[in-house]
């Protein structure tokens, strides 16, 4: 890229003061990338969702939530997606605050952990069939201690899916608030320690503080992989009834009806309900200190 | 929880950080290890049921399988074709790599080293399809690829796995290129070196273990991506996983074994994979890179 023109040279010269030069064509395949594949497809569902096969613009949202069947797959999913995001992010607080120092066998826990999350949830949910099912072990173990007297259902219903979130959510969640902890930097809590906290004055005042927006970030991913559960609420659940949730009624919109416009009408939707639960916890994160925390991340 | 957190160590500690606790642990703490211990267990009983199943000749109100047999690999392989799957799988796999790196890492090279005005806002964008799931943006992207004739084959699978995995090669390769001596770089160019040469000569013999690592990740997340795959891909563009996918959901018509056999394939696939993966990277980094999240 070299101009011979003097105007010309003048003109690369003040943009490359301002950090613009030849070097900046290295990001030009990724953004053309991502406009090609990721922003256009997404302004191009937005557009469409508003142009539905027959009705003015508004219909195809009007119709999903005028329909008591179709409406309901937010609160269904929801009410899989919050308990399950919460009960990974609380249960992995205290199991990885016992695990943010160094001990042996630490790498094989966080190995062990990864795999379900690298087996994905398809896998997780034939797994769950066999494993939770009426003759499966874990009914066979609490049929034989005598716990209860016929096989508890575990499949095919709400609670299916609701493991299935558990045993790829909480690993993933576990990972996360681990290296957050671990970004902590500890001389802080000793120093604590030596002016005289305990160890729950040492929790609630320094640890947890430094942690929340941690926390946050952690509880927002968690949910938004629980919130859109697709393959075991199908394979796991009731996907007619009781784990109908928005992805299925997407899918379904888009491939059992062919109705694009309002398969991208219910994407839409799901997006915003999403980003509406991700903009109220990080306004909430706002609220905590959000500086350095003095370790290494 | 504990009562007190840092108990005499048993011997002299080799660093300050490195203090062993006490053997003997507190309640709080067997109820930590107790809940570790039962989310393990029940892991291996939810893999190990389908291993278990997967060589049982009938298993059906008992403990354990009557007999055991291997004949359900055979039948598996047969029925869903699984010699085609596992080709378009690599295939699929090595084209993603291939190209979300060729994409992935110039861009990787601009974001770390040089600082221009709306950088923020281009890193923002990278980082959204990774923070965005699957099939929230899949059903738009599928729509748009079969719209251009794209989808139902695997140009389509290829291009809908690419969107979280060149992003993801970005933020895997910014840490690596931004410990390389920028000096390095300057020597070359004064010694007549273009940006290509630097770019092979000097920066990838330098960046292969970065490569290296992000090759992997995004070779394990390919494989694993269901959502994506099952969205764009045709009757002869399957991989592995959503192959296993229609297999389970159309379970009935085949033997319950046999969809089994089908998911140990796919596990033992993902577990090499996996051990392969860990020799290059850290647990943590296979599921986030919680560095490189933005601030809000």
């Amino acid at each position: 890229m070299s101009g011979p023109g003097r105007p010309l040279a003048h003109w690369q010269h003040r943009l490359a003061e301002r950090g613009i030069d030849s070097q900046l064509w290295l990001l030009v395949p990724a953004l053309v990338f991502v406009v090609a594949l990721f922003l256009y497809p997404f302004f191009y569902g937005l557009t469409l969702s508003f142009q539905p096969t027959n009705g003015g613009p508004f219909s195809d949202y009007a119709r999903f939530f005028s329909d008591s069947y179709e409406r309901g797959t937010i609160w269904i999913t929801l009410r899989i997606a919050l308990p399950a995001a919460l009960l990974n992010v609380l249960a992995a607080v205290p199991i990885a605050y016992r695990m943010r120092g160094r001990f042996r066998g630490k790498r094989l826990v966080t190995t062990l952990l990864v795999v379900p999350i690298t087996l994905g949830t398809v896998l997780t949910a034939q797994g769950l069939l066999n494993f939770l099912g009426p003759t499966g072990w874990f009914n066979r173990i609490l049929l034989a201690s005598n716990l209860v007297d016929e096989p508890v259902r575990l499949t095919h219903n709400y609670w299916g899916v609701f493991f299935s979130l558990v045993i790829t959510g909480f690993p993933f969640a576990f990972l996360l608030v681990l290296s957050y902890l671990s970004g902590i930097d500890p001389t802080l809590e000793r120093a604590a320690a030596t002016l005289g906290a305990d160890w729950r004055r040492r929790f609630t005042r320094i640890t947890l503080p430094l942690l929340m927006p941690g926390l946050a970030t952690t509880f927002c991913l968690t949910f938004v992989l629980a919130f859109s559960v697709f393959p075991s609420a199908v394979l796991v659940g009731n996907p007619a009834g009781e784990t109908r949730v928005i992805s299925l009624a997407a899918y379904q919109a888009a491939y059992e009806q062919y109705d694009y416009p309002y398969a991208s009408a219910i994407a839409m939707i799901m997006g915003f309900v999403e980003l509406v639960i991700i903009a109220v916890v990080l306004a909430a994160r706002s609220r905590f200190y959000t500086g350095s925390t003095g370790g290494k991340g | 929880m504990a009562t007190t957190t840092q108990a005499p160590p048993a011997r002299p500690p080799a660093t300050s950080t490195d203090r062993r606790r006490r053997i003997v642990a507190r309640p709080a703490a067997w109820i930590v290890w107790g809940v570790v211990i039962f989310f393990f267990l029940n892991l291996l009983g939810v893999v190990a049921s389908v291993l278990v199943s997967s060589f049982g000749q009938r298993w059906f109100d008992t403990w354990l399988p009557d007999g055991y047999t291997t004949s359900w690999y055979a039948r598996a392989w047969d029925e869903f074709a699984l010699l085609q799957v596992i080709v378009v799988t690599l295939e699929v796999s090595v084209l993603v790599v291939g190209l979300s790196l060729v994409i992935g890492v110039p861009a990787a090279y601009a974001l770390a080293r040089r600082s221009f005005p709306g950088k923020r806002l281009i890193f923002l964008v990278f980082l959204l399809p990774i923070l965005m799931p699957p099939i929230t943006y899949g059903i738009p992207l599928a729509t748009v690829l079969y719209k251009f004739g794209l989808a139902g084959h695997m140009s389509g699978v290829v291009l809908a796995n690419l969107v979280p995995s060149v992003p993801f090669v970005i933020l895997t390769m910014t840490p690596f290129i931004e410990q390389i001596d920028p000096r390095i770089e300057s020597a070359a160019r004064m010694c007549g070196a273009g940006l290509r040469t630097v770019f092979l000569r000097i920066l990838t013999p330098l960046l292969v273990p970065g490569i290296l690592a992000s090759a992997i990740l995004v070779l394990v997340r390919t494989v694993g991506m269901f959502e994506l795959t099952f969205l764009t891909a045709g009757p002869d563009s399957q991989t592995l996983v959503v192959a296993l996918y229609y297999s389970m959901s159309a379970s009935g018509i085949r033997a319950q074994q046999s969809v089994d056999a089908m998911a140990v394939i796919y596990t033992s696939m993902m577990l090499v994979l996996l051990i392969v993966a860990l020799r290059y990277v850290n647990p943590t980094q296979l599921v986030a890179r919680v560095k490189d999240e933005p601030e809000h």
